[in-house]
């Protein structure tokens, strides 16, 4: 049985993250300007900087905060290398790397969708054309992420594939929460108030989450708590916390076991660990103790197991 | 839904009123589907009758959809400018040329018996050296050369095989016969275009390729994997193969990738293998994992810094200890560069007869060697006539076709000749042969070469037919990729 080399685990695993970034992505840019169509539309935009960490990468690049620059920051500009393109060019990069690893049909779609992108000017999305870029990202990568499963041959590859899909979408679920949050103490809005509501549903249907939410909780008025305690906790949302770690676990535990690695044994423990804290977590007394202090733990840990993922595996540090 | 019906129903030109090959002149030169008549030649006749069929609009229109599929597979080589990295497909003409099974027959044993006679030239050169001693070969041809490898000496390799993948370079003269225009015994290209551009058709012409004799391509990463296992170090019996590129700037990527999926095996880079005790081993996710035999894709000069180029990257430090010790094979062997150099091919019919007792099957294109007053000589006697090629570069780089070129050009090529006489070879142009080639909305003659590919392990086997490179521009006998050439599907038939 030939083993994996290295490199190419690093090489599926920024794949599956760098895809799971540019869908998020998406997401958060398509919510986002469906619910800026009011006065504080700027500041809205200015959330998303925020919520990202790229307020000084995105003053470098553009003189005026406007939605259409924070679009074209984020959509289409090859400058910043967290950009959508730049995500995608990437995650196809990466998949050329693997190309005999993985399934022509993953590698073809993956080509196709970065040569779609690839030509697009600065000027091509704007806030009139956003949601259709964002419709064709979601797609994009959800016809990937579904050609992945029927078509990845499940051995290690496809386990570290998993593995850096479920860190990856842990890390923007709390991300998404972590902004919302911090619009909260900032008194941006009046909590209950019908912006409010409005920017749960938002957050909710940012994560793909809005009719799982509904189910999990029909009729009720969306609070704070419940909203949180879905976004972090439900075990059975997909893109939940706890469901990506869970997932992420189920990686980990399958190389080790099925694969037979004996390396990565302190990432498997480190991740074991941070799951039963997590399911030991009371959402009233995160909110209690400030939803930020936990996001950063929560931050903290999920880079602490990536890094040893690196190392262990990679052999990178 | 009347304009359409009656749009139907005008005559498609048919294959008796002047179809799609009607007014195809091959303009005198040998032709690949016709010869020297006006019709299809026997074994194309068929293929021809189904041409004829398609309107050219047809054609254009399934050769759009094959040029966007390739785009979306990535069947390209790769270009750089400005550091800008620019994949190109290789471009494809949708009109295949055929090989008549008993012409094949033919190059197939002239390929053999060149790859045999270059293997055994190497070990004797590495080894003996009777060649040498019995004034064969010119013992500065061989020491002087920049591709002899000291450190090959009295190293024996697997089955005396030196070169596991040969690409010959053959082309077919106006007299309609062929000839071999060039050796390529190091790490030859264009084997995945071959596969894939059937895969192409056979997915965008069934009509063409159905019921058709054609001979599969498909098995090369097979036959490739089973002759590298057959040089596995001894002892081994399951060894790990791994394919070694110098990373996915290389042009010749996109081939890399196709042969290692072909055969199952890792690509790596040299940064994935480490030598430890002369024992070569990959970087897994598990660990370290022994490595037995390595196609490798990296030429001799970054091969290993510790014996070759002490700044290359690319390599594998310690790789040739290993070698010696007998812990790695390595395909293709080191310092196979002597034999598939463009002085050297002179010789290889007189090596054909020293080593096998046996005329060359495909002759050579005649050559002359300017490092030899009488080359030189007749070379500069006839700049005008003559294709002048230096021998230290490839790719089509450097050479002078002195009938094409203006009297300043060849004034500069006979001062870059005179200047340094022995890195150039002269030969007589040869009017490459044509085969009908779909230019814009016409069917044109266009030069072809062919390249076929020899695989040895034990034994060699060559994959029927081979690459056809095809000069796009109208008029031109350069047929390299780098220089503007394309590709066809070559079908051995029968």
């Amino acid at each position: 049985m030939a083993r994996l080399l290295a490199r190419f685990a690093d090489c599926v695993f920024w794949t599956a993250r760098y895809v799971e970034r540019s869908i998020s992505l998406a997401r958060v840019l398509d919510v986002n300007q469906a619910y800026s169509q009011d006065a504080k539309g700027n500041r809205n935009w200015q959330s998303i900087l925020t919520f990202y960490a790229d307020e000084e990468r995105f003053a470098e690049l553009y003189k005026q905060l406007s939605a259409d620059a924070v679009i074209a920051f984020y959509t289409t500009d090859p400058r910043n290398l967290a950009s959508i393109r730049s995500c995608l060019r990437q995650a196809r990069e990466n998949a050329r790397t693997i190309r005999p690893l993985i399934s022509t049909e993953m590698w073809s779609q993956l080509n196709a969708l970065h040569r779609k992108i690839k030509p697009l000017k600065a000027s091509s999305v704007t806030s009139k054309t956003l949601s259709n870029f964002a419709t064709l990202v979601k797609e994009g990568c959800q016809t990937h992420v579904g050609i992945t499963m029927e078509t990845f041959y499940r051995d290690e590859a496809y386990h570290f594939y998993m593995l850096g899909q479920q860190l990856e979408r842990a890390d923007q679920t709390t991300r998404l929460l972590d902004v919302k949050f911090a619009q909260l103490r900032a008194g941006a809005t009046e909590m209950g108030s019908a912006t409010d509501v409005s920017q749960w549903n938002a957050l909710l249907r940012a994560a793909a989450g809005f009719q799982a939410y509904r189910r999990r909780h029909p009729v009720t008025a969306m609070s704070p708590q419940s909203v949180a305690h879905f976004l972090l906790l439900n075990p059975m949302f997909p893109r939940s916390l706890l469901c990506a770690v869970n997932g992420a676990n189920d990686a980990l535990n399958a190389l080790r076991r099925e694969a037979g690695l004996t390396t990565g044994a302190r990432a498997q423990k480190r991740l074991r660990a941070f799951q039963s804290a997590l399911m030991d977590l009371d959402i009233d007394e995160i909110m209690a103790r400030g939803m930020d202090e936990a996001m950063d733990w929560v931050q903290r840990e999920l880079n602490e197991i990536g890094d040893l993922v690196t190392k262990e595996f990679f052999g990178r540090s | 839904m009347k304009k359409a019906a009656k749009k139907r129903a005008a005559p498609k030109t048919g294959a008796a009123s002047g179809g799609l090959l009607s007014s195809y002149d091959t303009g005198g030169y040998w032709c690949e589907l016709q010869g020297h008549s006006h019709h299809a030649l026997a074994a194309s006749a068929e293929l021809a009758r189904r041409l004829d069929s398609f309107s050219i609009s047809e054609l254009k229109k399934r050769s759009n959809a094959a040029t966007r599929e390739f785009m979306t597979l990535g069947v390209t080589f790769t270009v750089y400018s400005n550091r800008d990295q620019v994949d190109r497909i290789l471009p494809f003409d949708v009109i295949p040329r055929v090989i008549p099974a008993a012409e094949w027959e033919r190059l197939e044993r002239g390929v053999v018996q060149r790859v045999a006679a270059m293997n055994a030239f190497l070990g004797d050169i590495y080894g003996a050296q009777k060649a040498i001693k019995d004034g064969v070969v010119p013992a500065d041809l061989v020491f002087g050369n920049a591709n002899y490898r000291k450190e090959m000496q009295d190293l024996p390799v697997p089955h005396g095989t030196y070169i596991h993948v040969c690409g010959t370079d053959i082309v077919r003269g106006k007299d309609g016969r062929f000839r071999v225009l060039e050796d390529n015994g190091r790490t030859p290209s264009g084997v995945s275009y071959v596969v894939e551009n059937r895969h192409l058709m056979q997915r965008a012409f069934p009509d063409l390729v159905q019921d058709l004799p054609i001979r599969p391509v498909s098995n090369y990463g097979q036959k490739l994997a089973e002759a590298l296992s057959q040089i596995a170090p001894a002892g081994v019996s399951d060894p790990q193969i791994v394919l070694l590129s110098p990373g996915s700037f290389n042009s010749a990527y996109f081939e890399h990738i196709f042969l290692a999926r072909e055969m199952g095996v890792p690509l790596v880079e040299g940064r994935d293998l480490v030598v430890e005790a002369d024992k070569v081993f990959m970087k897994t996710v598990g660990g370290m994992a022994p490595v037995h035999v390595i196609y490798r894709r990296l030429n001799d000069d970054f091969l290993d810094p510790e014996v070759f180029r002490p700044d290359s990257m690319l390599g594998v430090a310690g790789l040739m200890r290993a070698y010696r010790k007998g812990n790695i094979a390595l395909a293709n062997a080191v310092g196979t560069g002597v034999a598939d150099d463009k002085a050297i091919y002179a010789y290889l019919p007189r090596l054909i007869r020293y080593y096998l007792g046996e005329e060359a099957i495909i002759d050579n294109v005649e050559t002359h060697i300017c490092r030899e007053p009488e080359g030189l000589k007749f070379t500069l006697d006839r700049m005008d006539e003559l294709v002048v090629k230096p021998v230290g570069e490839s790719g089509g780089y450097g050479v002078v076709i002195g009938p094409r070129v203006s009297k300043r050009e060849l004034a500069e090529a006979r001062d870059k000749l005179t200047a340094n006489p022995s890195n150039f070879i002269s030969q007589p142009m040869i009017e490459l042969s044509v085969s009908p080639t779909l230019c814009g909305r016409t069917i044109e003659p266009r030069h072809v070469d062919l390249r076929p590919f020899a695989v040895t392990g034990q034994s060699t086997w060559v994959l029927p037919g081979g690459l056809t490179r095809v000069a796009l521009r109208k008029g031109s006998l350069i047929v390299n990729s780098s220089q503007g050439g394309g590709s066809k599907d070559t079908w051995v038939l029968g």
